[in-house]
């Protein structure tokens, strides 16, 4: 329990940070939906003009930017990216930080097993990230409830989407955790990070405008296709359990790498 | 009984050598020295002891358990204080302390503030606030806290200044009388001669030898020198004498063996001035140096 507390402590602000950017973004983007929605047809006109590749890079084909939940689609391409960033940071900086700073040697040598270690800290993750999760759910009622402006949604739907988020969560940050235990020592965090989201993000939307449907299959994007939800309100459940299979493989083997791991000296 | 068993311990990481085939055993109450220089295998050896990297072959037990196997119930006895402190930069030294004593089964607050006061450590401070030294006084503190029965020193004295580090060894030599076997790594002799009462000597990742500190020093060398205005060095060729030097007509060598030989061979010759000593432990470590 103390080191999940002490690990707790150590992110709290980063869990902070987070949350009030994503609190932020869905509060800018759903204040503009009535300005939108009122000139649905002008919009969607608009949006018909724009080349297809680029629609389908931002993952707006077939979608109504008149309907509530068709709007939010939108935004919530933008929070899955940064839920990517912020989980695949976690995962990354999970054991990797502290090979980094050298504390490793403190908390290794205390009477304390690596398999415990390594589950305080996952734990201590998820608790943050599923803070930053309550808040996305919580801003996410509020705003659309505040401007839908009597526009009917299906709420069954939008409880899909957040559903979603963390499986989302896991994914980025079991792979995360288990690449930097792959590395033999990771120096900065953030490239790693921001690669694995957007690299998965881009390979959603180019294997989208390339018709290249084998790319996607590896992109969690593609598994919580929100676009997918919507037009179906059900989960893309095949792809799902590609999803599920990465975090299985990434917990097992991150477990068991972690605990023959040799920790790099300082000298 | 053996408070460190070491049998065949050897560590590669990958390719490259980290210790191999190291044996030996410390007793209960020792203090025990681990000389080399910097890249010998000190480190490694501590590390292994820690499971902070696991061996490629032999064993290591400590209170006669297996260092893998039963890592965590050996570390609550075990003290650890590395060459190199690191601690969470944002947090006080007080917290730092307090993290470090809730691993231990027992209530280690009383002892905490007895080592912060004796080492002079401010506990209000951040730890990216300290100096150097002051980290090292926290790395000490910490390790020491929970009264551990068995202390691994990795070079701890670099970076204090010499009082403190009067302070450090005194506190060691208290922590010894209370029971604490002490494995005490360095490669600063000096201080290896004061607080051990045997020493391994660590070369290229091969222990070269284990020792009685007296013995090392006592038994086996004399350090002697001849002053003389006409003295050829080849009169002192003979079986047990090395490292021959010549300087402004005096001759100095080390020589192990029937001591009535080299006298014989002096006082057949007139010399001006003769000196046999005990040479000091550097002067035997180079020796086995070389």
């Amino acid at each position: 329990m103390n080191i999940f507390m002490h690990e707790f402590k150590m992110s709290i602000r980063s869990v902070i940070t987070w949350s009030i950017a994503l609190f932020c973004l869905i509060f800018v983007f759903m204040s503009m939906f009535n300005a939108f929605a009122s000139d649905a047809e002008l919009l969607n006109e608009m949006m018909s003009q724009f080349p297809e590749e680029l629609l389908m890079a931002f993952g707006m084909t077939n979608i109504d930017m008149a309907t509530v939940l068709g709007f939010y689609s939108l935004i919530f391409t933008f929070i899955q990216i940064c839920i990517a960033i912020q989980a695949a940071n976690y995962g990354f900086s999970l054991v990797s930080v502290e090979e980094r700073d050298m504390t490793a040697d403190f908390l290794l040598a205390k009477p304390v097993g690596r398999t415990k270690i390594l589950t305080m800290k996952g734990l201590s993750a998820i608790t943050g990230l599923t803070l930053t999760n309550l808040i996305v759910w919580a801003s996410s009622f509020v705003f659309i409830n505040v401007y839908r402006d009597g526009r009917p949604y299906e709420i069954k739907t939008l409880l899909l989407l957040l559903l979603s988020i963390v499986m989302f969560q896991f994914v980025f940050m079991t792979v995360g955790l288990l690449i930097s235990l792959l590395v033999r020592r990771i120096r900065n965090v953030t490239p790693y990070s921001m690669g694995l989201a957007f690299g998965t993000y881009v390979l959603n939307a180019f294997g989208g405008m390339l018709g290249e449907e084998k790319l996607e299959l590896i992109t969690p994007f593609k598994h919580f296709d929100p676009n997918y939800i919507i037009n179906n309100a059900s989960f893309d459940f095949p792809m799902m359990f590609i999803s599920l299979s990465f975090i299985i493989v990434s917990i097992i083997a991150s477990y068991v790498l972690y605990t023959r791991r040799n920790i790099p000296s300082a000298v | 009984m053996s408070i460190i068993e070491v049998n065949h311990l050897t560590k590669y990481y990958g390719k490259t050598k980290g210790i191999e085939d190291v044996s030996f055993n410390v007793d209960e109450g020792e203090i025990f020295g681990f000389i080399g220089p910097n890249g010998a295998g000190k480190s490694t050896t501590i590390r292994l002891f820690c499971s902070l990297i696991y061996p490629t072959g032999g064993s290591a037990k400590i209170f006669g358990k297996d260092v893998v196997k039963d890592g965590p119930e050996i570390r609550q006895e075990i003290g650890y204080l590395p060459s190199e402190v690191f601690y969470y930069d944002r947090m006080k030294v007080t917290d730092l302390l307090k993290y470090s004593a809730s691993f231990y089964n027992k209530d280690c607050t009383q002892r905490l503030h007895e080592l912060a006061d004796l080492m002079e450590l401010d506990l209000k401070r951040r730890i990216d606030d300290l100096s150097y030294g002051n980290k090292k006084k926290v790395g000490i503190v910490q390790g020491l806290l929970h009264q551990p029965k068995l202390l691994l020193l990795d070079e701890t004295t670099s970076g204090l200044d010499p009082l403190m580090q009067q302070k450090f060894f005194n506190l060691i030599r208290e922590e010894n009388k209370q029971g604490a076997t002490v494995f005490f790594s360095s490669h600063i002799l000096g201080e290896v001669q004061k607080m051990c009462n045997r020493v391994a000597i660590i070369k290229e990742g091969n222990v070269i030898k284990i020792e009685d500190i007296k013995t090392l020093q006592k038994d086996n060398y004399k350090k002697i020198s001849i002053a003389a205005t006409e003295l050829e060095e080849t009169r002192f060729h003979v079986e047990g004498v090395t490292n021959m030097q010549k300087n402004n007509g005096a001759i100095s060598f080390f020589f192990k063996g029937d001591i009535n030989v080299i006298t014989r061979l002096i006082s057949e010759r007139q010399v001006s001035d003769v000196t046999i000593e005990e040479p000091s432990l550097e002067e035997i470590f180079m020796h086995y140096y070389e």
